[in-house]
């Protein structure tokens, strides 16, 4: 495969996910102006940031009175994820020279890492300048169309009738985010510990009770893994 | 309403300290990897964060000045229905179509 044929193949590969960035970065468009934000606003933190999840979470927070810092923290704890994407594209473009990789970094998202990671682990043999314009293929076509979207949002939602209830947008697609993830048994105790244990500290001030509630989760999430493989290597009870 | 000092604070450090985390690995850290235990809790970081985001936004959400609202629990359980049977934008459309559904046959639309 040449490099031009890996940015091709690595474009196609990611267009399925206009379904999802479409919607989503539309609405934050419209959520972010309904919170209060002017257009200038809005495009400079999808520009900036490029992680919807996180703004949602930014905004959100902030039009809620949240102090900045428990806004700040929470957002970025929604983006540690990528931390582990970051770990897992080095054996594949960590040879990349500095610049590209931090390009790379830049576009990070999850859809085409997970699919860039897929393709890779299919293709042992391909060369790293390839598996290098295969990513930037994925990146290049989500990522003007989270901006554009963006924009098209925070124009058109201003127009919007105050009837349709675009508030809700916000926990719809928190939702959205979520469900996804909840594919295994520690996963659902996670989500749980997590809803359970934010009605219990809604009394909390600065919104700190959503960071011990996620705390309390992500603790939950990793004792129940923990549990279930000491059950699974306990003997007599091996599959 | 939402200050441009902490608007802008916020949006900056945010920038910032995303791409940190997206560059960690790829740019600074190399091929170290992370400790086993840090792993195991950050795979449940998605699962943690956002039931806890969302809960209060259903439960008492401020347009309705904080009352608990029946059509909203029940679009939240659709959206999340949706979301389970592994479509993103389904879920979307099935979270904001049952609201305006619920809505319109209980005359609020």
């Amino acid at each position: 495969m040449t490099r031009a044929e890996a940015f091709r193949r690595g474009f196609l590969d990611c267009a399925p996910f206009l379904i999802i960035v479409v919607p989503f970065s539309m609405l934050f468009g419209v959520a972010a102006r309904e919170a209060g934000l002017d257009v200038v606003q809005v495009m400079a933190m999808s520009v900036l940031v490029i992680a919807g999840a996180s703004q949602f979470t930014a905004v959100t927070l902030l039009a809620e009175n949240a102090p900045v810092f428990v806004a700040l923290l929470t957002a970025l704890a929604v983006n540690l994820r990528m931390a582990m994407y970051s770990a897992a594209l080095v054996p594949h473009l960590g040879h990349a020279p500095l610049g590209m990789r931090a390009l790379m970094a830049y576009l990070m998202v999850d859809q085409a890492y997970a699919v860039a990671v897929r393709t890779y682990e299919d293709n042992p043999g391909m060369p790293m300048a390839v598996k290098v314009a295969y990513y930037l293929g994925c990146m290049t076509l989500i990522c003007p169309f989270w901006y554009g979207f963006t924009a098209v949002g925070a124009v058109l939602g201003q127009a919007l009738p105050a009837g349709l209830s675009l508030d809700f947008a916000v926990p719809v697609c928190f939702i959205a985010l979520l469900a996804p993830l909840l594919r295994s048994l520690p996963h659902v105790v996670a989500a749980l510990v997590s809803a359970l244990a934010a009605v219990a500290f809604a009394w909390v001030p600065w919104n700190l009770g959503l960071i011990a509630a996620a705390v309390l989760a992500m603790i939950a999430g990793a004792q129940a893994e923990l549990a279930l493989a000491r059950r699974a290597a306990r003997p007599g009870r091996a599959a | 309403m939402i200050s441009d000092a902490a608007f802008w604070t916020l949006t900056v450090c945010l920038g910032i300290g995303t791409f940190l985390i997206r560059f960690s690995f790829l740019g600074i850290l190399g091929g170290r990897t992370l400790p086993g235990w840090l792993v195991i809790h950050l795979k449940y970081v998605g699962a943690a964060v956002f039931p806890a985001l969302v809960v209060p936004l259903i439960l008492w959400p401020d347009a309705t000045g904080g009352d608990t609202d029946p059509a909203r629990l029940i679009a939240a359980a659709a959206a999340l229905l949706a979301g389970l049977r592994g479509s993103v934008a389904g879920a979307i459309l099935a979270g904001m179509g049952t609201l305006y559904l619920v809505q319109f046959l209980t005359g609020q639309l």
